[in-house]
């Protein structure tokens, strides 16, 4: 955890004053090298969500929906970084907050479906019900994600295009290219990080509630 | 499948005789739609947009807004002297539950968004007549993806805390893909485009129908496990 704290200043440090400035943009690209990482970590999160909620309805394993649930967490945390980081962007070069583009659109809902499932959560006692419901929803979430970014992509995107991960090869110089897969890394690495905290307080609270709930069965 | 179809229809017949005895959720919200459709009037200037264009929009607003108050029903109704747990006991496999509350959502939803469309078309002067047949099929493909995706939710929700708050906040998301396809078609119809420009949209409509009816038979099982 500790070397993922350390790993957040140094994404900083090298992207505000090693990585050489967009011809265009300026100074306000900068921010890519938070935004694009924190979308595929959120991305990430969510798919784990996915996986492990299916495997949970097959294998009933607690440990399973104790892992869905702190990476849905985490991946909200990452949605919301996605979320104020694009604005403050947009707000620079599109001299908008906020436009009612494909992937806006697509990552805001994003955003509502694993907030919906924390609610959930937070809605239901009993841990098996709670996992057997977080997981069904796990599994809507996951499938609903690519139908949402299709509905919307038949709209006109405003978007910038991908830079790195398409069919021709990355067309960003090295310097910038080199940062950003740094950034990648380091927040792969804060993510897994996060996840393992969340999931070793998931384990603490889990064995309190069992604990509470067998003294108040003798009591 | 075939027997669970049966064993759904039995069901789907069962809610449906109860409705048909009180109609009090029929009412009410048939009441809501045209309350909802009515109040549209005062949000629109009609000296700068014109019915046709805002039409669509205020259409599948109304229409996913009944919807959601008649999906509540269907098992708010099973937790009333604990008759769920009859059911659960019936000699009857899950799906067929499923199958029947789908159904009976499915006709529900069905009789109130027949009722509301004349009034919609009356109201706003948007001539329906014409584009009637494609009109029907855009609702009908709507309404299943709707209806497929709510009746799982509502059975999760129905046994949270704050159920009526907890459908609309987990069902609004997938709403999404079939009211975007289901707005963009129906926008199409009114302005007479031709059948090209509304095919991709009825394929993600389907594509959406099939995806969530298939998962929701596969998961339905876990929501209701005891």
């Amino acid at each position: 955890m500790l070397a993922a704290m350390l790993l957040l200043p140094a994404v900083f440090i090298r992207a505000l004053a090693f990585t050489p400035a967009e011809a265009t943009q300026g100074e306000a690209q900068k921010i890519f090298y938070i935004h694009a990482p924190s979308a595929w970590v959120a991305f990430l999160a969510f798919g784990v969500v996915g996986i492990c909620s299916v495997l949970y309805l097959v294998l009933k394993e607690p440990r399973l929906d104790r892992l869905a649930a702190s990476s849905a967490e985490v991946g909200v945390i990452f949605t919301t970084a996605v979320l104020v980081t694009g604005p403050i962007w947009g707000r620079a070069i599109w001299g908008a907050w906020w436009t009612w583009d494909a992937r806006l659109t697509s990552t805001l809902f994003l955003w509502f479906i694993y907030f919906g499932y924390q609610v959930l959560r937070s809605a239901v006692h009993e841990p098996g019900q709670r996992a057997r419901f977080s997981a069904v929803l796990g599994i809507l979430g996951a499938l609903l994600v690519p139908f949402i970014h299709i509905s919307v992509n038949l709209f006109r995107t405003l978007h910038p295009k991908p830079v790195v991960l398409k069919p021709e090869g990355p067309t960003l110089p090295g310097g910038m290219l080199a940062t950003l897969l740094f950034a990648f890394v380091a927040f792969t690495i804060i993510y897994a990080a996060m996840l393992w905290q969340r999931y070793s307080r998931a384990t603490l609270d889990d064995a309190r509630d069992a604990a509470r709930a067998e003294a108040d069965d003798r009591a | 499948m075939a027997s669970a179809l049966g064993a759904g229809l039995i069901i789907a017949g069962k809610d449906l005789k109860l409705e048909l005895r009180s109609r009090t959720a029929f009412l009410s919200s048939l009441a809501f739609t045209a309350l909802v459709l009515a109040i549209f009037n005062f949000a629109r200037d009609p000296t700068l947009i014109s019915a046709t264009d805002l039409a669509p929009g205020i259409l599948w607003i109304t229409f996913s807004f009944a919807g959601l108050l008649g999906l509540n029903r269907a098992f708010a109704l099973e937790l009333e002297n604990r008759a769920l747990e009859a059911l659960l006991l019936a000699p009857v496999s899950r799906t067929s539950i499923y199958l029947g509350k789908a159904i009976a959502n499915l006709v529900f939803v069905g009789l109130v968004e027949g009722v509301a469309l004349p009034l919609f078309a009356i109201f706003f002067n948007v001539p329906i007549l014409p584009v009637l047949g494609g009109l029907t099929l855009v609702i009908a493909l709507a309404t299943i993806g709707f209806v497929a995706v709510g009746t799982l939710l509502s059975a999760i929700a129905v046994s949270t805390r704050f159920a009526e708050l907890m459908l609309p906040v987990l069902m609004l998301p997938f709403l999404v893909p079939p009211i975007t396809g289901a707005v963009q078609v129906t926008s199409r119809l009114f302005a007479a485009r031709p059948f090209a420009e509304m095919a991709p949209w009825l394929k993600l409509l389907a594509g959406y129908d099939i995806v969530v009816v298939v998962t929701a038979l596969l998961i339905f099982e876990f929501t209701l496990d005891q």
